[in-house]
């Protein structure tokens, strides 16, 4: 479309030249137990799994992600296998059909490992605290290392609590 | 040449101790041929270590000219191949034999097979030669129906076979006799020498003759079709020796004419060779990526390994006259190289197949599965044999490739551009072969040893019987040995390779362990590379043990959060060949068909679907069957003459009585 | 000898950090800042301390394929002429070698991904191995063609005649064996337009579907044998066509030169390959076999123009 061409949308060639749109990052939080960051040293794979979100979170993931926050410059990537991963990513409340999925997950990852808790959902139940499909909150089947509230949470915030677990 | 016919006659031994009483049957008779093959064995090393050739005589056995039987180092190298399979085989025999195979008829028919092919490379008259040849196939013919009441392809497999078989047959009788057709005796070194006095279109003539039997022997396409149907329905151990040492001889004869009786004849001979290997070796490694039949999977091997052989033989041949006769011997090494390896691991491969078949009672890829757990030893072997085949370093495929692409390679200075094109054509099927035959073997040790197992067979799998692992032992013994220390060998394979080319002196390989081109530039030493390999695997375990000491912990598989997991979900080997033949279908053909049954009241639910994909012989079906139907309905129309009536039988006669006495006036 | 252990472990090394530096490049690309070049060497080292698991019905195969990998890329490692045109047994370094070598490798991963049991172990095993079937031809071919082009198959002699010729360098066969192993590393490194190595989508998988069952030291191992597949493959491609500073004379003075031509020279391919990927999306599948027929005709083709020109 004529004029959709503004000075902000580069190509790919273009970008590698110039300057990466990714904010300034604030100083790194400190990590929740000092153990944790000796055995991650700076590198942090995360599966993702929503047991029961309205997706939210996913897209404050996905920015956090992106290149405005950029989390993977501090160590952090999402992977596909959880025997890969050193730790859950989990979104939403815990709901009936996703139970036995989640334990499976749970037994899959190879110890130690680390829980992060993204959203009020994952936290504390959010809003969905008490419907119908909902089996309980996730601290019922595994407790969290790592609590993002908010709904969704921003994802500068997510970002700062990955950053927590990697030490960068 | 006595230890040799002492071999023989402890063979034939073995044929008349097969009337024994049941108990005493088997061992008796399977250890006077395996005395036999370790003696012939002796001969023909003695023969290729010292070089010389020795020769029999007699007129007693045969009428006419008698029975005449030489040993010179190109047929004792096809000897030691056929005894050290024929050895292990029959070990192999002792715990394997059960039900119909412990006949009188089977055993017998057994050695004499052993007997005979024992005795080809060593025939030197045609008499002699076509002797043992009908032995070999009468008694291999036979020995395929032996368990025809429990699968009726057997019959199906012995008659494509029979027929294809004794066609060749009067093919090679045929083109033989061309030979002698300028006076002269039926005996190998008469020919000879009457060769050059014969005209260009009978040597052509009759090498092309004999080029068709020996080559539908050796499993070259188009001739191939009988190999896969009697391969996988012969007992294990017979088809270890037909598929070892039988496709071997066809080989033997395409040198021993062509090279030895016929010096080498036109360039153009060798280049048909090339081609056949070439069609032989693409096909075969296609067909092996999409059987499922473990039996089948080996047989479409054979044809893909033979394949490579004649390429080698007609590689050498066509360069023979070029300016690099070293080169020429060095593809004939590799070509003969390539046949005792390939005796090697095809063996055993074939030893193990039939050793899973005993275990599990099926031959279907996709009914096997977790066989490791069951059956360690059988699936050590057979992967050492599946790692050899796909040309994994240190093992004794890959030095017979590497040398082989090395006779092909130095080729291309000075030669002719019919002979490049040919060596170009044969160093593509050489690539292509082996990505697809790595494809066949990690679909047959994968799905079949690793893994779940897919069935009640496979879940009740033992292992065999300590005769059977001993036999397969054996053999991948040899695989380790020729691929480790390759220069071990090379003396006794520059010799058989000399001696079919009439005689040369030239020694195109180094001495050494390993594997070193004399006058070119090129070399491997596969022994220091396992060196190499293992003080990695040392390190990588002292590693292990200083920074990472933990055992594993055993846990569920990761089924991305199913709840049900079995077997059935896991691939077979149906799936695994589905990319490739999806890539390939125009070669292969595949013939799919679905049924669907609506439900009565309307047509757009179903009631039944039924889905079926076939990949047979393309060669087959679209080349042998419209020509056999053809001539069944010719056979149908020409029944009409006879009609029954004795009138119409007597004017046939009455006709053709006087159509002769016409002629004759 | 100490050049060749020299050359392993730099390639251990390196290979990683190549890794690093095409992750880089695609972030750039995005306008992000991305993860330190040494990321991938970070990942491996946390690796390394977690705990070791195996799936139940696996068997002594699924531990074992990765140090099979690792000991193939590492003896090839050892041969090849990197640094250096004399490696440990010079004589013996054959082109053929290394290239049965990496179809080692790729066979000992398929045999673990069925060895699991499991539905995507044996998918990722059946793709890898067509892809295989497909590209091992072409690979071969083209080094072929590279060894009619020097008149032997010895590594070390094929990068000294180079360097004695360099006007075969801008020869037609040498671009177009150049343009079919770009094709075919792309192919058996598994990155775009092949294979997405990021993809997280398991029906999408090639190679990471075999190692979905690996964790923690084993992975490690995976990861560290994939990334010196890459380092070797981009050294071969560096130094078989473009051989100027390798050591040749074996002092320490040209090892340290050959170290820094190497790397600068794996750098450019990798920027190369990258720019590729970025600018690629993924391929169907059965549209694969038509990119790696591509890549073998265009082998025969680097064949026969060389013997052609002659």
């Amino acid at each position: 479309m004529r004029g959709s061409r503004r000075s902000g949308k580069n190509g790919p060639l273009r970008s590698l030249f110039s300057r990466p749109v990714t904010g300034p990052s604030p100083e790194p939080p400190e990590p929740p137990d000092a153990l944790n960051k000796a055995r991650l040293h700076g590198s942090l794979q995360l599966r993702h799994i929503d047991v029961g979100s309205c997706n939210g979170c996913e897209l404050e993931i996905a920015s956090a992600l992106g290149p405005k926050y950029d989390a993977p410059q501090f160590g952090v990537r999402l992977v596909a296998s959880p025997r890969h991963a050193d730790g859950l990513l989990v979104t939403g409340v815990v709901t009936h059909n996703m139970i036995g999925p989640l334990h499976q997950t749970l037994a899959a990852l190879p110890q130690p490992s680390v829980i992060v808790a993204c959203g009020d959902c994952a936290v504390n139940g959010g809003i969905f605290k008490d419907a119908y499909g909902v089996a309980g909150t996730l601290d019922e089947v595994v407790s969290p290392d790592v609590l993002i509230p908010g709904c969704p949470p921003h994802p500068a915030a997510i970002v700062q609590a990955l950053r927590s677990l990697t030490g960068r | 040449m006595t230890l040799l016919l002492v071999g023989l006659g402890f063979c034939l031994l073995g044929v008349l101790t097969s009337a024994l009483p049941r108990t005493y049957r088997v061992p008796v008779t399977a250890s006077c041929a395996a005395l036999g093959c370790a003696l012939a064995f002796c001969a023909a090393m003695r023969v290729l270590v010292t070089g010389d050739t020795v020769s029999f005589h007699t007129t007693l056995i045969l009428p006419l000219n008698g029975f005449a039987m030489t040993l010179d180092p190109l047929g004792a190298l096809f000897i030691v191949a056929t005894a050290l399979v024929g050895f292990a085989s029959c070990v192999y025999c002792i715990g394997y034999v059960r039900g119909e195979l412990q006949s009188r008829s089977a055993m017998g028919l057994f050695v004499a097979f052993i007997l005979s092919l024992l005795a080809v490379p060593a025939a030197s008259s045609i008499a002699t030669l076509m002797l043992f040849w009908e032995l070999m196939a009468v008694s291999s013919m036979l020995l395929i129906v032996v368990e025809h009441r429990h699968r009726r392809e057997a019959r199906d497999a012995a008659l494509w076979y029979g027929v294809m078989t004794q066609l060749g047959a009067a093919s090679i009788l045929l083109g033989l006799l061309l030979l002698t057709l300028r006076g002269g005796g039926q005996t190998f070194t008469e020919i000879k020498s009457h060769a050059d006095a014969l005209s260009p279109i009978v040597r052509s003539s009759a090498f092309m003759l004999v080029l068709l039997g020996f080559a539908s022997k050796a499993g070259a396409v188009p001739l191939h079709v009988w190999l896969p149907k009697a391969h996988p329905e012969a007992p294990s151990p017979v088809s270890a020796m037909m598929s070892s040492s039988m496709v071997a001889m066809g080989v033997y004869g395409i040198i021993r004419v062509g090279d030895d009786l016929l010096h080498g004849g036109t360039v153009w001979w060798w280049i048909a060779v090339v081609a056949l290997g070439t069609l032989s070796a693409l096909y075969g490694a296609l067909h092996a990526t999409t059987s499922t039949d473990i039996k089948r999977l080996l047989a479409y091997s054979t044809i893909d390994i033979l394949g490579l052989v004649l390429i080698g033989v007609g590689a050498a041949g066509a360069l023979r006259d070029t300016g690099h006769p070293a080169v020429a011997q060095l593809a004939l090494m590799a070509a003969l190289l390539l046949v005792v390896a390939h005796a090697g691991f095809k063996g055993a491969l074939f030893l193990g197949a039939g050793a899973v078949e005993r275990a599990t009672g099926t031959r279907d890829l996709d009914q096997l599965g977790g066989l490791i757990h069951r059956m360690p030893v059988t699936t050590t072997i057979f992967a050492l044999s599946a790692c050899s085949i796909m040309a994994v370093p240190t093992l004794s495929g890959f030095s017979s490739e590497w040398l082989l692409l090395q006779g092909l390679l130095h080729g291309f200075t000075d030669a002719s551009t019919p002979t490049l094109i040919a060596l170009l054509v044969g160093i593509v099927a050489l690539a292509l072969t082996g990505g697809l035959t790595a494809v066949a073997f990690v679909k047959a040790l994968g799905i079949g040893f690793l893994g779940q197992a897919r069935t009640l067979g496979a879940v009740n799998a033992t292992e065999v019987a300590p005769t059977m692992q001993i036999a397969m032992a054996l053999l991948g013994a040899v695989s380790i040995v020729l691929g480790l220390v390759p220069g071990l060998v090379v003396p006794l394979i520059n010799r058989a390779a000399q001696s079919g080319l009439s005689r040369s002196t030239m020694s195109p390989l180094a001495r050494g362990t390993g594997l070193v081109l004399a006058q070119l530039r090129g070399a491997i030493q596969p022994a220091f590379l396992f060196v190499g390999a293992a003080a990695v695997l040392v390190a990588v375990w002292l590693i292990n043990r200083r920074l990472v000491h933990r055992s594993a912990r055993r846990v569920d598989a990761w089924g991305c959060g199913r709840d049900v997991q079995t077997a059935r979900m896991q691939y077979t080997a149906t799936s695994f060949g589905e990319p490739l033949q999806r890539v390939f279908a125009d070669v292969l053909r595949p013939q799919s068909d679905v049924e669907l049954t609506h439900v009565a009241e309307s047509r757009y639910y179903e009631q039944s679907l039924k889905y079926q994909n076939q990949v047979s012989d393309a060669v087959e079906q679209f080349g042998y069957r419209p020509v056999i139907d053809a001539v069944l309905r010719g056979g149908k129309a020409a029944r009409r003459i006879q009609n029954g009536s004795i009138h119409r039988y007597l004017a046939f006669g009455f006709v053709a009585l006087l159509v002769v006495l016409v002629v004759l006036a | 000898m100490p050049a060749s252990a020299l050359q392993i472990v730099l390639v251990a090394l390196g290979g990683p950090l190549l890794l690093g530096l095409m992750a880089k490049i695609r972030a750039r690309a995005e306008g992000r800042v991305g993860a330190p070049i040494s990321q991938p060497l970070k990942d491996i080292r946390k690796l390394l301390s977690k705990e070791r698991l195996h799936a139940r019905h696996a068997s002594v195969v699924l531990p074992l394929a990765p140090i099979v990998i690792l000991a193939a890329t590492a003896v090839a490692i050892g041969i090849a002429p990197l640094i250096t045109t004399h490696p440990a047994l010079g004589a013996s370094a054959d082109i053929l070698v290394i290239v049965y070598l990496l179809l080692t490798g790729s066979v000992a991963g398929a045999l673990a991904g069925l060895d699991t049991g499991t539905a995507f172990g044996g998918m990722g095993a059946s793709r890898a191995m067509t892809i295989g079937a497909l590209a091992e031809p072409a690979l071969l071919v083209a080094v072929i063609a590279l060894s009619i082009q020097a008149g032997t198959s010895n590594l070390p002699a094929i990068v000294s005649s180079t360097l004695a010729h360099p006007n075969w360098v801008s020869g037609p066969s040498r671009l177009l064996a150049l343009v079919a192993l770009v094709i075919v590393i792309i192919a058996e490194t598994g990155r775009l337009p092949v294979d997405n190595p990021a993809t997280h989508l398991e029906l999408t998988m090639i190679h990471e579907a075999m190692i979905l069952e690996y964790a923690g030291p084993e992975l490690a191992l995976v990861t560290l044998g994939g990334a010196m597949r890459l380092g070797l493959l981009f050294s071969l491609v560096a130094n078989l066509f473009f051989p100027w500073g390798i050591g040749s004379n074996g002092s320490l003075v040209g090892l340290l030169v050959g170290v820094l031509a190497l790397a600068l020279k794996t750098s450019v391919i990798a920027v190369g390959v990258s720019l590729i990927e970025i600018h690629s999306a993924k391929l169907r599948l059965f549209r694969l076999p038509e990119l790696l027929a591509g890549a073998f005709v265009m082998s025969v083709l680097a064949v026969i123009t060389g013997l052609v020109t002659r």
